[in-house]
């Protein structure tokens, strides 16, 4: 009971998404950008450039948000965030949270100069990548972002994607901003709290949000939230942050981390794959992991 | 006050007595005193201003979109590879109808690596839906800077700023600097009916589908035929004020002239030297300087061009496979017009060659010999 309790006081109740937009069944993105505007409220501005959001949204005249949009070009996110910051405060408008949200390919791939510049530059935004690991609105092909063995139709499974995830972490911490997250629909509680983190700290904010896409992994809709928690469970995808490129926390300890095998056994992305490659897969999970948790002091 | 000052200068100038709110800005040669200046006004408060140091023209047209959106007066300035590069967000800043004012340097295309004047950067730009002013003087760089903002924010079209390398952006002339309280009596803030604001939340430029994309191009077309009609008001009103009008061509003894040069930017004053030197000799050439070339003033033109039995238009670049593009317009608008002159097409000083008196007069020497234009093309200076 009292737990049940909790749940209600630390989610807030504002809801900033209406229905009748236009996600897929289980879409991770969707939870992802209402649990974002929760924590943040309506004193808010998106600027997404193209990516499943710029449909999910739903069609002009219509939105299914009650904050304002700026449906920005591919590879701008953070430089239309930088543009709409510096334009508020010239007008007088300073406490409006400007927030670039974008997918994995518009973050990983054609939009990171612009990325690092705005975190070069730490301009006052929060840049959200919801990564759902490929080009899921042009009909899935493949990322920087896209994990090692996976299939996407640019890597048919033939010809499997055969390097890892680009560790974008890795290189926004370089840029010594205030403030990067990871974050999962899996862990609303978590999300939220690191939203509302991000909200008070001024200068560049990034928060990695994993976002499963049953369309584009071939998984079953009602497994979204079950494969976030194995992601998180697996220790591929560890919820951690880290504060000026110096101070990393981890915020969440597995004890006993699940083999990656149960991760990947529900996605039709991985069908293809052969022990000694799931043994490849969980050799590189584990290289990932031991890398953050030291750097998180363990 | 008068001022010594370069056209960069002059273009720093005009977009700090506009009080330019967001810039931001990537240095490009012969752009960079553009936004030298422009830091030094945001650093020492001459200007209040944001300027965000972006990290390639790409970005610094997209801050200037978000900034324009959210409300902002946004400047840029750029020239030739850097305004490729913005290609993409060209497109974006008129299909969103964000009035950005950006000046661009004419200047080659690499490869080779060229830092010289011509237009092809500019006019590949041509169907990208911005305003675009060839300017030929520093004082009309400075002026036009001021009445764009004004153009454009009334009908929330963006304007290009447009001057040669070197010839302009580096040459030192003598301008006028207008009073601050004159030019904000010309140019009130910019107040746009809609903006991103959580005060009134809209969603702008989302998906579009072929029920409403068609009538958002046609408006933009609409109110880019207002474009000439309210360069002229606004000319005027700028004349009132400060005693210089602001038209859409400028036009140097054409009203009894057997041959009309047809030019744009600097070659505009070289080819007035070249007018009195033939009316002297007896020879009545005049000059049309198109200044506003998109929308293009068809009125204006047919006006002029109508009167005179031989027009040469002069290119400073050239639409590969086709004309010089300043003559495949003027041909467009004089077609079947009542009276239809012989229209010759020349093309001269592409990659910074100089364009002098002698390239006028070789072109007259050509245009007045012959009844029809016998070649598409006639180079002018060129080693074949």
């Amino acid at each position: 009971m009292s737990k049940e309790r909790k749940m209600t006081l630390t989610i807030p109740q504002e809801e900033l998404m209406s229905p009748g937009h236009l996600a897929c069944q289980g879409c991770g993105a969707t939870l992802a950008m209402r649990y974002a505007l929760k924590a943040l409220g309506q004193k808010t501005v998106l600027c997404i450039p193209a990516c499943c959001w710029s449909v999910i949204d739903g069609p002009f005249p219509y939105s299914s948000l009650d904050v304002p949009i700026y449906h920005c070009a591919f590879e701008t996110a953070a430089s239309s965030a930088s543009g709409v910051k510096a334009g508020l405060e010239m007008v007088g408008d300073t406490e409006t949270t400007v927030m670039a949200w974008a997918g994995d390919g518009g973050t990983f791939d054609i939009g990171l100069q612009a990325l690092s510049g705005a975190a070069e530059r730490n301009e006052d935004i929060i840049y959200t990548c919801y990564d759902n690991e490929a080009y899921m609105n042009t009909g899935i092909q493949r990322s920087s972002a896209t994990p090692l063995g996976a299939w996407t139709t640019t890597t048919p499974v033939k010809h499997y994607k055969n390097r890892p995830k680009k560790d974008l972490i890795g290189i926004m911490a370089a840029h010594r901003i205030p403030y990067i997250a990871t974050a999962s629909v899996a862990y609303p509680e978590d999300m939220i709290k690191k939203y509302k983190k991000a909200k008070e700290i001024k200068g560049t904010r990034f928060i990695h949000v994993y976002a499963p896409c049953p369309t584009g992994w071939k998984s079953r809709p009602e497994d979204t939230i079950k494969l976030a928690r194995l992601a998180v469970q697996t220790g591929y995808f560890p919820l951690y942050e880290i504060e000026n490129g110096e101070k990393w926390t981890l915020n969440l300890k597995i004890k006993e981390r699940k083999p990656i095998a149960e991760y990947l056994k529900l996605q039709g992305r991985f069908r293809h794959l052969k022990e000694n490659e799931i043994d490849m897969i969980q050799k590189e999970v584990d290289a990932n992991w031991e890398r953050i948790i030291k750097k998180c002091g363990f | 006050m008068k001022k010594v000052i370069m056209g960069n200068h002059a273009l720093s100038y005009g977009a700090m007595l506009s009080r330019a709110q967001v810039i931001a800005a990537y240095p490009i040669t012969p752009q960079t005193q553009v936004v030298e200046l422009l830091s030094e006004m945001c650093a020492d408060g001459t200007l209040n201003a944001k300027f965000i140091k972006v990290e390639s023209e790409h970005s610094a047209m997209a801050a200037c979109l978000g900034a324009s959106l959210a409300g902002a007066r946004t400047f840029t300035a750029t020239s030739a590879q850097g305004l490729a590069l913005m290609h993409e967000m060209l497109h974006w800043a008129s299909g969103g109808r964000m009035p950005v004012v950006m000046g661009n340097i004419n200047r080659a295309m690499a490869p080779g690596w060229s830092i010289w004047t011509d237009q092809n950067d500019s006019l590949s730009e041509r169907d990208t839906g911005w305003i675009q002013f060839y300017c030929s003087s520093n004082q009309e760089v400075l002026d036009t800077v001021i009445q764009a903002f004004k153009v454009s924010e009334k009908l929330m079209i963006p304007s290009m700023i447009v001057l040669d390398a070197f010839a302009l952006s580096h040459t030192y002339e003598v301008v006028e600097i207008p009073e601050q309280e004159k030019v904000d009596a010309y140019l009130p803030p910019f107040k746009p009916a809609f903006r991103l604001t959580p005060d009134d939340p809209h969603a702008f430029g989302g998906l579009t589908s072929p029920d409403h994309y068609m009538e958002f191009r046609y408006k933009l077309q609409k109110d880019m035929e207002k474009v000439p009609a309210l360069v002229e008001e606004t000319g005027k009103e700028y004349e009132k004020m400060f005693g210089r009008y602001l038209g859409q061509v400028d036009d140097y003894l054409c009203d009894d002239a057997e041959l009309i040069f047809v030019t744009s930017g600097t070659a505009g004053y070289t080819a007035r030297v070249a007018v009195d030197e033939l009316r002297q000799k007896g020879i009545k050439a005049g000059n049309l300087r198109i200044k506003l070339f998109r929308p293009f003033p068809f009125e204006k033109v047919r006006s002029i061009l109508s009167k005179v039995p031989k027009v040469a238009v002069l290119d400073r670049n050239v639409s590969y496979g086709h004309h010089g593009i300043f003559y495949q317009e003027v041909k467009s608008a004089m077609y079947g017009q009542s009276a239809e002159p012989a229209i010759f097409g020349f093309i001269a000083g592409l990659g910074g060659r100089d364009i002098t008196r002698n390239s006028f007069q070789e072109i007259a020497e050509y245009a007045l010999k012959k009844e029809r234009p016998e070649e598409e093309i006639v180079w002018i200076g060129v080693k074949k």
